[in-house]
């Protein structure tokens, strides 16, 4: 195709206005992809917050509010469960393993979590991924804490140091339990979940902190000191009375319905037993409006893009009409004029879109430990997924139709002017 | 006007009767000729005014206008029966164009711009094959006839030539492939006057030689003794104002 080297030769004489139309384009197509695949992995990442777990029981109320409060903690439970209701559930014969959790108290705007060993066996996120300690070991005495990773990083906690915890959840709390501190035992790997936003304490190291403070507030005098506390909690006299949510791994997926009915209709307690994976769903359903509006934006960077090409296109026809009567004296027909055009556009709209790709796997692969390390997200190198093939085929074809609406404009130019040099 | 079309003795490279172009059907036809016959290796000068209706005649000789009243036949094939794209074709085949000015390509050297036209035309591609062995020997052939035979100059961006010098380079690319016709549109009116003469008896020595036949138009009158015969426009065409 001559006409196919004629626009390419001059393309390369206009090659300074063209390079910035390449990159405007391949910037906005590594944006639109990376964007798109951010997006699969956020929805991946939130949806798999919590997986492995079969069950999450709660008071009764609303299953939002229990997913809310007994994952992303966030929100406070109305009622808890008493530890009659979590022996009863641990012992259903279909239960393989339960994880208690217990709320309520916070360190320096970080949720408090008292929970058990069970907690770092068998607590999974993502794709069956379960918890690891970066540092240190799980908690072993009374007053060892397990810090989240961002926990650990954002107040700069090394193991070994002393933490206070807060009565209540606010970041600005006065009721501090001074005088029982506890230490630093192990700092958890990044999950890219609340886990790293969660100081872990054991369920009995929750008790503790509150002997003495039966009543709300610290009974002066009476409060006995951390190695009283110790015996007493050897004894087993801090057994907790009520936790707030328990997570449940049954022995067969096949039976969790009949577990579902079984805790829903538990005699003694009202309480609430959901499915983790349709409650996630559910809220992502309700808050994956930002992640489409964010793909929305990025689709709207690549039309600007495009614009972007339409415009140098259609201000370039009017310096190019001479050329275009030349071609024509020597023999063009006017779809050799619209094939010169389109042939820019498709090119590059190709070439940016490949260089937009290219410069997104590069992006991926200096900065993607960054974001593993960071937000805990894994953003995959694979090749790109059948959604992206489409967003690029997308962009191609809009690149298409620039070209078509441009050239067209060069056919109608080329038919009116003829031989005619307009200058 | 005669009713009866005079059969010439010899059929003319160009012959056009009972002509009438106008832009839009309900619009005055801005061009009007009876009759008009240019013999091959004839030497045609138009001398044309402004609004004479040079630019139209131009278009239909080329086959960038369509004939839709009267007739046109150009070596033989009738354009008045041609479609858009034949007309094309035919034009690439057969018909060298100079403009006035601005001739070149400028992103093109200047042997691909005086090849230029056997990128369109396989005809025109194999007789300048069959003559110069290859494109860009028979490109520097014909520059050499034009007095551009410095492999410097051809080194150099087109735009940098001067004006007299693109005007060669645009003749040597309607002379490429040894089209029938040769159509010059005012190619001397951007020379100096004393260059002028120079360029029209290089472009004589050139159709001679290919036995091209030429239609040149100019408003520049100094030329036409040059030329075998002077037709004027402005008495040719019955529209003209």
């Amino acid at each position: 195709m001559p006409i196919l080297i004629l626009a390419w030769k001059s393309l390369l004489n206009r090659r300074f206005t063209a390079l910035l139309t390449l990159l405007s384009i391949a910037f906005s197509v590594t944006l639109l992809i990376g964007v798109e695949r951010l997006r699969g992995e956020v929805r991946e990442g939130f949806t798999n917050t919590v997986s492995g777990t079969d069950l999450i029981v709660g008071a009764r109320g609303g299953q939002i509010n229990l997913l809310l409060y007994a994952v992303f903690r966030i929100g406070n439970a109305t009622n808890n469960i008493s530890w009659e209701s979590y022996q009863a559930i641990t012992n259903l014969p279909k239960v393989a393993w339960t994880i208690p959790l217990s709320l309520g108290d916070s360190h320096r705007g970080f949720r408090v979590l008292g929970t058990t060993p069970a907690y770092f066996e068998h607590y999974r996120y993502a794709r069956d991924r379960g918890l690891t300690l970066a540092q240190g070991e799980p908690f072993a005495d009374l007053y060892d804490a397990v810090l989240g990773s961002e926990v650990a990083r954002t107040l700069g906690y090394r193991l070994g140091d002393p933490i206070v915890i807060a009565h209540g959840t606010g970041d600005v709390s006065f009721a501090r339990h001074t005088d029982k501190p506890f230490r630093v035992a192990g700092i958890l790997a990044p999950t890219g979940t609340p886990v790293d936003r969660t100081v872990h304490v054991s369920l009995t190291a929750i008790e503790a902190i509150h002997v003495g403070w039966e009543s709300g507030a610290a009974a002066s005098g009476r409060s006995p000191d951390a190695e009283q506390t110790r015996a007493l909690a050897a004894t087993g006299a801090l057994t907790p009375q009520a936790i707030t949510a328990v997570l449940v791994g049954l022995k067969s997926r096949i039976a969790t319905f009949q577990v579902q009915r079984a805790v829903n209709d538990y005699p003694e307690e009202p309480l609430l037993a959901i499915l983790p994976g349709v409650a996630l769903a559910d809220l992502w359903s309700l808050i994956g409006i930002g992640e489409r509006a964010l793909l929305a934006v990025s689709a709207a960077v690549v039309v600007v893009g495009l614009f972007g090409m339409l415009t140098a296109l259609l201000t370039s026809l009017n310096e190019r009409r001479r050329e275009m009567a030349i071609l024509r004296s020597v023999g063009a027909r006017p779809a050799h004029v619209l094939a010169l055009i389109l042939g820019e556009a498709v090119f590059l709209t190709l070439v940016g879109a490949l260089l937009g790709v290219a410069l997104l796997y590069g992006v991926l692969l200096l900065g993607g430990p960054l974001i593993t390390d960071r937000l805990g997200l894994f953003i995959g190198m694979g090749p790109p997924s059948a959604a992206e093939g489409l967003l690029l085929a997308a962009v191609v074809a809009a690149g298409i139709l620039v070209g078509l609406i441009a050239g067209y404009r060069a056919y109608r130019l080329s038919l009116s002017d003829g031989l005619l040099i307009r200058i | 006007m005669t009713a009866v079309p005079v059969t010439p003795p010899a059929p003319a490279a160009i012959a056009i009767r009972d002509l009438r172009f106008r832009w839009r059907a309900d619009l005055p036809p801005v061009l009007a000729i009876d009759t008009l016959d240019i013999q091959p290796g004839e030497r045609v000068f138009i001398e044309g005014p402004s609004g004479s209706g040079k630019t139209t005649l131009l278009g239909l000789l080329s086959g960038v206008l369509p004939v839709v009243d009267g007739t046109l036949t150009v070596l033989d094939q009738p354009l008045h029966r041609l479609g858009a794209v034949e007309r094309d074709h035919f034009r690439a085949d057969h018909v060298g164009y100079v403009f006035q000015m601005f001739n070149l390509i400028p992103y093109l050297s200047m042997l691909d711009n005086v090849t230029l036209p056997c990128r369109f035309s396989r005809r025109r591609r194999a007789r300048a094959l069959a003559r110069g062995g290859s494109l860009n020997a028979e490109a520097v052939r014909l520059l050499a006839h034009l007095d551009l035979d410095d492999p410097g100059l051809r080194a150099r961006p087109v735009t940098e030539l001067s004006v007299g010098q693109q005007q060669r380079v645009a003749a040597a690319r309607a002379l490429m492939g040894a089209p029938e016709i040769l159509i010059a549109d005012e190619p001397t009116s951007a020379l100096d006057a004393d260059r002028r003469a120079g360029f029209v008896k290089l472009l004589f020595r050139e159709c001679r030689e290919a036995g091209l036949t030429l239609v040149f138009v100019s408003h520049d009158a100094s030329l036409e003794g040059l030329f075998d015969r002077t037709l004027r426009l402005a008495e040719l065409n019955l529209a003209a104002a």
